[in-house]
């Protein structure tokens, strides 16, 4: 089954950076080194980004819900993308930032920020309606902040060019804004994979663990810093994505037989999957505007939501 | 003898300090009414909040040694029976010890029964069948000393006499065991009692003579009535 969902990747992966095919068919009748270019500064980014996103989506997804002990936490339901995209927006228009790496450090800044305060507010280990309600204030008082500082921003088009940025795009980034991303993320999801089994033995309860000699608040403490560098820097490049980060651990725990902290790493590679195939979705559906990939995963995340609310409902009923 | 000895812990914030001894091969219940520090002195034995003082199992101190060496010191079950995440009950019971022991565990899950329930997820089974699970992964480590609390909640009689069973079998074999009480008809099974009241250890007494005591009817506000049972004390 691992082995199937290594293969899957592969073959998004190997999908998303020549389809459609086309266009690089062309160039290469016209000149080799064209196709080569496209290749390179066009589609190479948005794959890589594509991927790496997602896949620190589904890492960092893991990682919080093993820590709140709760499935429905992640990074776009704790309010952390929302912070990050208050984070990148104040410092691209406000601070003037144009370094992508600065930008990154700002989203990191940001979702640190509305993680840090989603602890404050619902504490650990809260029960589902404290998490959802308190994340769910967080993401609406950074939404309304974003558009406040857009509104006001010094630039008269930041509410135009930040849209598109906003709600989860990979059109059109370079590899310079890619590595921005990718670097931090992938060094903190690195870290964050490590600590697979502390946060395997969590699920027996903070007491236990702390009884076996582990830190339960400090790996907290760990598991929210690291989870906003990996989403905050992505967010900064390519705006603010949902549902990955809920979906994939999901499936994730699926191959780890249950276990929260071991489901990191099928759900990072599921984050990849799902993230790649939405875009790729979004690339092959020609309208005269291109869609934002966000408006995709939440789609299809939506419903997966709805149906994990449900179950859990009926548990707490039965 | 193997021994725990706890000097100068803190039960709670009021930071009143405890010393406590306890040898291997007594079954230790600690009783008093809720809020007392049952719980509390369980947690500051098991090292879980910095609690003061020091605690030493056979002769080592617990806060000095390494993880992979805890699980052989000691170990905790909380009350709560919680779990989330839907980890079959052979995988729990494992996540009791340092390395894979498929001998050890399927020796754990024959005598708590669990061969039924071996693959089902622990957070779907019924909190009396998870409170075995969860008891054998309190054991599965072997451990010199174990500290449980209100292991016996929400049992069976059936399974209330055979947790005894375990317990009496773990301090045979030479573990220290320390059991939070709230039953107290099931007092006379131990060897010791720890009466704890107000975040301190109020009295240290074979069970008959505690239960005898003034102090202790005093303390849970109940007399001893003679046809057996008890009764409100006005």
């Amino acid at each position: 089954m691992r082995l199937a969902v290594v293969a899957l990747l592969l073959v998004v992966a190997a999908a998303h950076l020549l389809l459609p095919i086309a266009p690089l068919r062309e160039a290469q009748a016209i000149d080799p080194g064209l196709a080569n270019l496209i290749l390179l500064e066009l589609r190479l980014p948005r794959t890589l980004l594509a991927l790496g996103y997602g896949a620190a989506l589904g890492a960092s997804g893991a990682a919080l819900q093993a820590m709140f002990a709760n499935p429905l936490a992640s990074p776009d339901i704790s309010g952390a993308s929302s912070g990050a995209a208050l984070g990148a927006v104040l410092g691209g228009y406000w601070l003037g930032f144009s370094q992508p790496i600065a930008l990154a450090a700002c989203g990191a800044a940001g979702a640190l920020g509305a993680l840090a305060f989603l602890v404050a507010l619902a504490g650990r280990r809260s029960d589902t309606a404290t998490l959802l309600l308190a994340g769910l204030a967080i993401s609406l008082a950074a939404g309304a902040a974003t558009s406040l500082a857009l509104a006001l921003a010094p630039s008269p088009f930041a509410f135009y060019d930040a849209f598109d940025w906003l709600m989860g795009n990979f059109t059109d980034r370079s590899l310079l804004q890619a590595a921005a991303a990718l670097i931090p993320a992938s060094l903190a999801t690195a870290f964050l994979l490590r600590r697979s089994k502390a946060l395997d033995l969590i699920a027996l309860g903070d007491d236990v663990a702390a009884s076996i000699g582990l830190r339960p608040r400090q790996l907290s403490l760990e598991v929210i810093a690291l989870s906003a560098i990996a989403v905050g820097a992505c967010v900064s490049v390519a705006g603010a994505i949902g549902f990955v980060g809920l979906v994939a651990p999901f499936f994730g725990r699926q191959l780890s037989r249950g276990h929260p902290g071991a489901a990191m790493v099928p759900a990072a590679i599921i984050g990849a999957i799902l993230l790649a195939v939405a875009d790729l979705a979004v690339r092959s559906v020609h309208l005269d505007r291109p869609i934002p990939v966000g408006v995709v995963t939440s789609l299809f995340g939506t419903p997966l939501f709805l149906w994990l609310v449900l179950t859990m409902r009926r548990r707490v009923t039965a | 003898m193997t021994s725990l000895i706890a000097r100068q812990v803190a039960i709670d914030e009021r930071l009143l300090q405890t010393d406590l001894d306890v040898t291997a091969g007594e079954l230790v219940a600690l009783v008093g009414p809720n809020g007392g520090g049952k719980t509390s002195l369980l947690r500051a034995l098991a090292r879980i909040e910095d609690a003061g003082g020091k605690v030493m199992i056979d002769g080592e101190e617990v806060d000095a040694s390494p993880p992979a060496r805890r699980r052989r010191l000691l170990s905790f079950l909380p009350a709560s029976r919680d779990m989330t995440w839907p980890i079959s009950v052979r995988d729990v019971i494992a996540l009791g010890l340092d390395r894979p022991d498929a001998r050890r565990i399927g020796y754990l899950i024959e005598q708590f029964e669990l061969e039924r329930l071996a693959g089902r997820p622990v957070n779907r089974l019924s909190t009396g069948e998870r409170a075995r699970v969860l008891m054998a992964r309190a054991l599965a480590a072997r451990p010199i000393a174990l500290l449980l609390d209100e292991p016996m909640s929400n049992l069976d009689p059936y399974w209330v006499l055979r947790f005894l069973e375990q317990f009496r079998m773990a301090a045979d074999e030479g573990q220290i065991v320390l059991v939070a009480l709230h039953d107290l008809s099931l007092l006379g099974r131990f060897d010791r009692a720890l009466l704890i009241a107000d975040g301190k250890i109020q009295m240290s007494e074979a069970p008959a003579n505690l239960m005898a005591s003034e102090r202790f009817a005093e303390i849970f506000r109940i007399r001893a009535e003679p046809a057996g049972g008890w009764a409100i004390r006005r």
